[in-house]
């Protein structure tokens, strides 16, 4: 049983394991070790192992409704070019997409029934797109329903809920200031059960596939910072993994672009890179099939996957106030302290980290902002 | 008796799109193309930093991704004088090509293949058969083995067999009009798998460049990634080697594959060239990726395209080309949620207005062509008449003016298929001419822009930011600017105004807004309006299964998101909702 169903052909479980070679015996054997398992407590039924193998043999492909909502559909092609668990993987052997109006097949009545089908049953939901909730919703409406109302229906019966890109987790562009339309993530309407925040403007195809290909491989959801982010993407700060952070730290600084500094390499934090302030694993896994990524080819890092990104950290091209370490390690004369004083940087990121893994109330690291040009209503283009 | 038929969601597009038909006997006889999503993008970026703007703006779209952060860098250059290197342009170039390449093949496979190909039929195909189809259709694809067509016959038997049809739930799969042999069906799922691997692969150019995709990073002045052939830390020949590959990858998917498939399809559907006719005029400003600071008439800045000049076609008359003028652009709101200050009249992108005034009923709702107003999508005319962009009108424009390699590929094609030029005004016409464009941009992409950028390279020209602009000190205390980039789905032009350091007005003039369009003041209709319900003949067989419909509005490629936008030249608050 060790073996992974590696592709399901089969409609149930069952039928896949028998083609795989897995015999009925060997089945009710790890059947047998899982009623152990089950037995929930003294007085409870203890389900026998042919019971438990003839629900398990039932079992289907997980459904997947995939809504895109308010949004530009960047996620979706973020999806498509995924070089790790590929979107064709998803849609044609790991799970039943049964409803993403960018791929699917049918549109409108048949396109509606097979979502209000699939909403009827356990599925993962996962949701590109913000929510306008002002003016009754008019602003996004599919099927003549509001972006709400679709989000909602989708959400009853949902077993797992993945927010995927910008729009999803907060609102992003259409958010921004004056945030005309009203436009809010999932997390602000899906109260009663976890939503998961893939975020980043669009979240890095991998991590987003990664992210589906998490709750089939741990049954469960990936587990997350205070801003609901899945650890395994969000749990450093670009500034930490940069590797062009020894040029911090040794003061040596982009100042204009395309300058001989630019050509070398360094740090680009004076061209107001906002890698200090967000956390992302985009200089660990990079984009597109690890070619490249934004500091990488010259660009400050504008921040993409921190909340009110477009308020917060705009003007883009303005340094940062105050970066932690910074006027310390990075004159240029502490040149050879760079390694100590990243280290003592380090230490200090690295408790604020713990205290954010260990925050059971997002507030509490909303209380600790990391440094921006203030907040969401005094920040932007003022 | 007419019919009342609503497809909502149109699926396989970009954002939110509502059509509304009548039809009787099997006939569409009247339509109404609405958008459902508005965001009010270029509101919010008025105020900011114009250097910012382009990463707001990048976000209306992430399916034509770059092409909004190109256009509004233009703009803001055309506005503050800024003149970018020319390897800063020709690296712009290269990102918009390889983008529209990829959309393209993205577009012809899995958004619009599923019109005309039966998924659920491939999987009684024999995989021989299929191998021998693609060589019957000159494909010479390297995917055409009995290996691989078995492999992909083994998936969808696997799929159709388990009755979890995933992305296939509810197709029309038992429509009379789907018409591929099963060999052909089979062929084209395989292609529609291989084109997933290509677009993964080639779009990495862009990300060379912009260090991400989608949404890559751009540049006020040029571009921010360094190029130097003697530091490892600049883009050198290890990125070059590596986007020469992609570069060769794609000319030899787009030939031995794309256009093969294309061709194949419309010969099967050849009754599609007269059906889904939109009013035949037509503009662009040269061919795919041509790209204006200004008006092309006068750009201060050199264009990378200058194979073919900017021209409108009008009347359906192929034998003329009037010069385009961009002062006859005017956008009407009749039939949108918005209201003019002035009443309902044409107003050019640099006066533009636009005030939220939604008059349709609170979701849900049932029915929007009852009333006046049914859409967020404003309707643009040139000089009064409704017009097409986008591949169409570029390959007919490159048609007239002589440029000699699109004319050596219509010609093929329409000797081969056996129809006139005028017959690309159609919806196979307009699938047709993308494919051509593909082609023709996959190859001026190989053999010129790739090649110039080596070549200068080489010859260490490495500067690739113009530094004098940057500060806003630097700026003229007011100023304006525009661009005109020929992208994916066709003309885009962005429009800025700029006050002491920040914007103060922006404008998008899209693609997918002259197409989507609905009524203006005169109740001419728009040419998706005029796609399907033109001439009264449009198929529509059976109502619950509408797929011809769905062949002539996925012929346009619509993008949702980037039709709509907003803009409030003072600043004010758009709100002015009245129910």
């Amino acid at each position: 049983m060790s073996q992974p169903v590696e592709v399901w052909r089969e409609p149930t479980l069952g039928e896949n394991l028998t083609r795989a070679g897995v015999t009925r015996r060997d089945f009710l054997a790890f059947c047998g070790a899982l009623a152990g398992v089950f037995a929930l407590g003294p007085g409870a039924p203890r389900a026998s192992a042919e019971e438990i193998a003839d629900k398990l043999a039932a079992v289907t492909k997980p459904s997947v409704v995939w809504l895109q909502l308010q949004e530009c559909t960047g996620c979706m092609e973020s999806a498509l070019r995924s070089g790790g668990t590929t979107v064709e993987e998803i849609v044609l052997r790991l799970l039943s997409v049964n409803y993403n109006e960018l791929v699917m097949a049918a549109a409108g009545d048949a396109a509606n029934q097979a979502l209000a089908q699939t909403n009827a049953e356990p599925h993962i939901l996962v949701v590109n797109g913000s929510v306008p909730l002002k003016d009754g919703g008019i602003y996004c409406t599919i099927g003549g329903e509001s972006a709400e109302a679709v989000l909602r229906e989708s959400a009853k019966n949902a077993v797992a809920v993945l927010a995927v890109g910008a729009c999803a987790v907060w609102g992003s562009v259409q958010a921004s200031r004056p945030n005309p339309t009203g436009a809010v993530g999932v997390d602000a309407i899906i109260r009663d059960k976890p939503v998961i925040n893939v975020s980043g403007c669009p979240p890095i195809g991998e991590v987003i596939t990664a992210a589906v290909a998490y709750l089939l491989a741990h049954d469960d959801v990936p587990k997350t910072d205070a801003e609901g982010r899945p650890l395994f993407a969000y749990d450093q700060r670009i500034h930490d993994s940069c590797p062009r952070r020894a040029h911090f730290d040794a003061g040596q600084y982009v100042r204009s672009f395309d300058d001989e500094a630019a050509r070398n390499g360094w740090c680009l934090y004076e061209m107001g890179c906002k890698g200090p302030s967000t956390f992302s694993a985009c200089p660990i896994f990079q984009w597109n099939m690890h070619t490249s990524w934004p500091i990488g080819a010259g660009h400050p890092c504008i921040g993409c996957t921190e909340r009110d990104f477009f308020d917060r950290f705009t003007p883009f091209y303005q340094a940062l106030p105050n970066v932690r370490g910074f006027g310390v390690e990075a004159t240029a004369e502490k040149v050879g302290w760079g390694l100590v004083g990243a280290t003592v940087a380090g230490v200090a990121v690295h408790a604020g980290l713990t205290a954010v893994r260990h925050a059971t109330s997002r507030k509490a690291q909303a209380a600790e902002p990391l440094e921006a040009f203030g907040d969401t209503s005094s920040g932007g283009g003022e | 008796m007419a019919e009342r038929v609503v497809i909502d969601p149109i699926t396989r597009i970009e954002g939110h799109l509502r059509i509304e038909l009548e039809a009787d006997a099997g006939k569409i006889t009247d339509a109404w193309s609405e958008t459902t999503q508005f965001r009010g993008l270029e509101e919010i970026v008025t105020g900011r930093d114009p250097r910012d703007v382009w990463a707001f703006v990048q976000r209306i779209c992430g399916v034509c991704t770059s092409v909004h952060a190109i256009a509004s860098i233009s703009a803001v250059e055309n506005a503050i004088g800024s003149v970018p290197p020319p390897q800063a342009r020709l690296i712009r170039d290269m990102v918009l090509a390889s983008q529209e390449v990829q959309d393209h093949v993205i577009h012809f496979y899995h958004l619009h293949a599923l019109d005309f190909v039966n998924v659920a039929a491939a999987a009684g195909a024999d995989p021989a058969a299929a191998v021998d189809f693609a060589r019957q259709i000159g494909s010479t694809w390297r995917g055409n083995t009995i290996e691989r067509m078995t492999e992909v016959r083994d998936t969808v038997e696997a799929i159709v067999s388990s009755g979890q049809l995933s992305i296939f739930t509810g197709g029309y799969w038992d429509h009379p009009d789907y018409r591929l042999p099963p060999e052909a069906n089979l062929m084209a799922v395989a292609h529609y798998l291989d084109a997933l691997e290509f677009q993964r692969s080639m779009i990495r150019i862009g990300t060379v460049f912009g260090g991400k995709n989608p949404h890559p990073n751009f540049l006020v002045g040029g571009m921010a990634c360094t190029i130097d052939q003697e530091r490892s830390e600049s883009i050198n020949q290890v990125q070059v080697d590596d986007i020469k590959k992609w570069i060769a990858e794609s000319v030899d998917f787009v030939r031995s594959c794309y256009v093969p498939d294309a061709l194949a399809i419309a010969g099967v559907y050849k009754d599609y060239f007269d059906i889904g006719a939109a009013q035949p005029n037509f503009f662009a400003v040269g061919m795919a990726g041509a790209t204006f600071a200004g008006n092309p008439a006068d750009t201060p800045v050199e264009n990378a395209h200058t194979e073919v000049e900017a021209g409108v076609i009008l009347d359906g008359d192929y034998s003329r080309v009037h010069p385009f003028d961009p002062s006859k652009i005017a956008e009407w709101v009749s039939s949108a949620w918005y209201s003019y200050s002035g009443g309902d009249v044409g107003l050019t992108p640099d006066v533009g207005e636009t005030t939220v005034d939604y008059t349709g009923p609170k979701p849900p709702y049932e029915w929007l062509a009852d009333n006046r107003e049914y859409t967020w999508c404003k309707a643009p005319r040139y000089d009064g008449k409704p017009i097409q962009v986008g591949p169409v009108a570029r390959v007919l424009l490159a048609y007239l003016r002589g440029h000699e390699r699109t004319v050596e590929i219509v010609d093929d094609a329409v000797a081969k298929l056996g129809i006139e030029i005028a017959q690309l005004n159609s919806t196979a016409g307009r699938t047709l001419a993308r494919a051509v464009e593909c082609l023709t941009s996959v190859e001026i992409l190989a053999e010129r822009t790739f090649p110039e950028f080596v070549d200068r390279l080489k010859k260490g020209d490495i500067e690739v930011f113009d530094a004098t602009k940057w500060e806003p000190s630097s700026w003229p205390s007011e100023c304006a600017g525009r661009s005109f980039v020929e992208v994916a789905r066709g003309n885009l032009s962005h429009w800025v105004r700029i006050k002491s350091g920040k914007v103060s007005h922006y404008q998008a003039v899209v693609p997918t807004t002259w197409l989507a369009g609905g009524r203006d003041a005169e109740g001419q209709v728009g040419p998706y309006e005029a796609s399907l319900a033109g001439d009264g003949q449009h198929p529509l067989v059976d109502p619950a299964q509408p797929l011809e419909p769905l062949r002539t509005v996925h012929s346009f490629d619509p993008c949702m998101s980037c039709a709509v936008h907003v803009l409030d030249p003072d600043g004010r608050d758009l709100a002015a909702v009245t129910s």
